[in-house]
């Protein structure tokens, strides 16, 4: 049954825009003369826009049941929409290029938040299996669906620019970086999982099923990434898509707050969907007595 | 469990005739690998591990769903479930049965390879372990994976797409000990590869076991 | 408690269709409960609630005293059901089939093979298959399997039996043999049995239920 519970969306977008203020926002003022940083540390001010923009997220993220949250969703992806512009541009034009890399290198400034941001996707996936399987509560097993389709499509994404940055530098498509490697593996877990669900119809084995392969392919993650790495310094020693020096962290640091609004928005809007799907299997109430068993 | 796992090792050895023929398709699949190479003597013996533990691999999708099917034809899983049994029995009976068939292929498997690819081993005691505890590696997940895709239509297919992902790291782990017995390991590094693979296993045969029993309740 | 079995409001549903809606009954312990109705009544669904092999969509069932939600292992100790699924190995002996799970299930008894066996010769002897006990299941008849499938329950000792259809495929020397055994059971467990046969288990049935597109007529 959905109960509809009004909260307020007023603490997540206070955490959020905490988070863009340390995260971004000083530093872009910082860049035009102005001191906006209220004495706080760069350190903290970074580990600030971190933990305000994590949590600001799964506040978001666990209020999808709301009546507004649909406005709250759509505002959130159009705010990562101009997020990630800004940052983008940021990061195309205005940022000097990189010493050893060159033009290519800018690449990173949407390769390193895109991985950030699936890494996320798919740990809310995993903590949603975990909670679906101890309270058997429908929303979470909406949150896995849509958190699985989003890191999927993150994971996808990156394999892509992986390879856009492999070519010019390296000449191959794919060089068996351990990080991209264990993406492109996680991208064909996950998509199995997808499958999975496509093919079971009964609703709660559905959501079981899915939610016990979840952590089992969760779980295989830091395992895939140790071995592949073990694996491949054997052979040559390749040096894989740095993340970039610090000077140069700005429009990092905003691609990684318009990925982090639109993927927020992104799960929030499927999961809502992937919610109405399944109330929709659900039967409908009984029948009163002497009417057709067969539910209109 | 015992009583269970007798039932499993009673089951298999009735149906001994689909081992056999388990075993000629990985066979085969060596067979093929070869051609895909072409007949260099040199390449093939450095891709022979490589080509044994996929061929096991394949071959372990069709072991690993014929070790449902029993369970299916009449139900008899559900029998078992109404029995005041733990469901963790069940899987570790399953999951060891089928390690146990897992490993006699990858032992049969063996001298195909030595003799295809000219791929004798240096280190005979460690390509036993490997293959031991490969397909312990392999068995754990695969059961899981099997008892879920017993119960669908799709089965043949989605079973190996829920099971190929998880195992790379079994899979590198295995070919490359394997790999180091055959071709010689001159800095001890099969160890290591062995620990790795001593960890997968350790993970994944209680994490399945814990997860077993939802995956079967009704 | 007076009530072996305590169900109320039960229901569950297959897609879209309700297979039971709303049942209540209520089955005093020792006694022979009889549920009657048309094919697709709901028959076979109420029994394997009771058994804990599926889950109620809506309402409660007690069982042996225990909720068949909450509690299922506890309900599993207690009961055992003859359903249509013979739940039985085809490749394996009906002695191998007895002695994998319900083998494990009687109290106090270790389930090695050589303890189980007189045990389990005695049972089959009882179901009349003796004489085939060491052929693969998969050579048995209908009524050969059902005899097993008897055998079966009768190994776990339950204090609560849930029988679908147990006249099915028998013979009448079967059908002898059904009666028999549940009036030896009578008074000492619970019986629940849902069948065609309203004449024959009528007359010692103590409670009837009828069923009606899932609902309790």
């Amino acid at each position: 049954m959905i109960v509809m519970r009004e909260r307020s969306i007023v603490p997540g977008v206070v955490l959020l825009f905490l988070a863009a203020w340390f995260g971004f926002a000083v530093a872009l003022a910082k860049h035009y003369g102005l001191d906006v940083s209220l004495g706080v540390s760069t350190g903290l001010q970074a580990a600030i826009a971190a933990l305000a923009g994590i949590s600001g997220a799964i506040y978001f993220l666990l209020s999808d049941n709301l009546g507004p949250s649909l406005k709250a969703a759509q505002l959130l992806v159009v705010l990562g929409i101009c997020c990630f512009l800004l940052g983008s541009w940021y990061g195309l034009f205005v940022a000097p290029p990189e010493t050893y890399m060159g033009q290519v290198q800018r690449i990173m400034y949407v390769h390193v938040p895109t991985a950030w941001n699936a890494l996320l996707a798919i740990t809310f996936g995993f903590v949603a299996a975990v909670v679906f399987l101890f309270r058997s509560d429908w929303k979470w097993d909406a949150r896995l669906e849509a958190s699985i389709e989003v890191g999927v499509l993150l994971c996808f994404l990156l394999c892509c620019q992986g390879a856009i940055w492999a070519k010019p530098t390296w000449g191959v498509w794919w060089d068996w970086d351990p990080r991209l490697t264990t993406t492109a593996v996680l991208l064909f877990a996950f998509l199995g999982i997808l499958a999975l669900r496509r093919f079971v119809e009964d609703p709660l084995r559905r959501a079981v099923w899915s939610a016990v392969a979840t952590i089992i392919a969760y779980v295989d993650v830091p395992i895939v990434y140790f071995s592949v790495k073990w694996w491949n310094s054997l052979h040559q020693q390749q040096s894989s898509p740095q993340t970039v020096s610090s000077q140069f962290y700005l429009p990092l640091r905003m691609n990684a707050f318009g990925v982090l609004f639109i993927m927020t928005g992104f799960i929030m809007l499927r999961s809502r969907i992937a919610r109405e799907r399944v109330e929709q299997e659900l039967a409908p109430p009984l029948p009163v007595q002497g009417e057709m068993q067969e539910a209109v | 469990m015992i009583a269970m796992l007798r039932k499993e090792l009673l089951l298999q050895w009735r149906t001994r005739a689909q081992f056999m023929a388990v075993f000629v398709f990985g066979a085969a699949s060596l067979l093929l690998f070869s051609f895909a190479i072409g007949p260099n003597a040199a390449a093939l013996r450095t891709f022979s591990a490589g080509f044994l533990w996929l061929g096991l691999l394949l071959s372990s999708t069709l072991t690993l769903s014929e070790s449902f099917h029993a369970e299916m034809e009449n139900r008899a899983l559900e029998g078992l479930l109404l029995l005041p049994t733990s469901p963790r029995a069940i899987y570790y009976a399953k999951a060891i049965a089928n390690w146990l068939q897992l490993a006699a292929l990858g032992f049969a498997l063996v001298p195909v390879m030595v003799v295809l690819y000219d791929a004798g081993a240096t280190d005979v005691g460690k390509l036993m372990l490997t293959i031991l505890l490969g397909s312990a590696g392999l068995a754990a997940p695969g059961t899981l994976y099997a008892a879920m895709t017993a119960q669908l239509r799709a089965k043949q297919t989605l079973l190996p797409l829920l099971f190929f992902p998880l195992i790379v790291p079994a899979l590198l782990a295995s070919v490359k000990a394997t790999s180091l017995a055959v071709l010689g390991d001159p800095m001890e590094q099969g160890r290591s590869w062995l620990t790795l693979l001593l960890a997968f296993v350790a993970i994944y045969w209680s994490l399945c076991g814990l997860l077993f029993g939802r995956v079967v309740e009704e | 408690m007076e009530f072996a079995v305590d169900v109320r409001g039960v229901s569950r549903r297959y897609g879209r269709r309700w297979a039971l809606a709303d049942v209540s009954l209520r089955v005093p312990a020792g006694s022979v409960a009889m549920i009657t109705g048309a094919n697709g009544s709901g028959k076979s669904t109420l029994l394997r609630i009771l058994a804990t092999a599926i889950r109620p969509d809506l309402g409660t069932a007690l069982v042996g005293g225990f909720d068949v939600t909450k509690e299922r292992e506890d309900v599993r100790r207690v009961t055992a059901l003859l359903s249509h699924y013979s739940y039985l190995y085809e490749a394996l002996s009906a002695r191998e089939n007895l002695n994998v799970g319900p083998a494990l299930s009687r109290p106090g008894i270790d389930a090695g093979p050589a303890e189980s066996r007189p045990y389990i010769s005695l049972l089959l002897e009882r179901v009349g298959l003796s004489a085939r006990a060491d052929d693969p299941v998969a050579t048995y008849s209908a009524g050969m399997r059902k005899r097993l499938s008897f055998a079966r329950v009768l190994a776990q000792n339950a204090s609560i039996v849930l029988l679908d259809e147990p006249y099915g495929q028998l013979d009448p020397e079967g059908f002898r043999l059904v009666d028999e055994v549940v009036e030896e059971l009578r008074g000492k467990a619970t019986i629940i049995m849902a069948t065609h046969q309203v004449e024959r288990v009528g007359k010692f049935a103590d409670v009837r239920v009828e069923l009606e597109q899932g609902r309790v007529r």
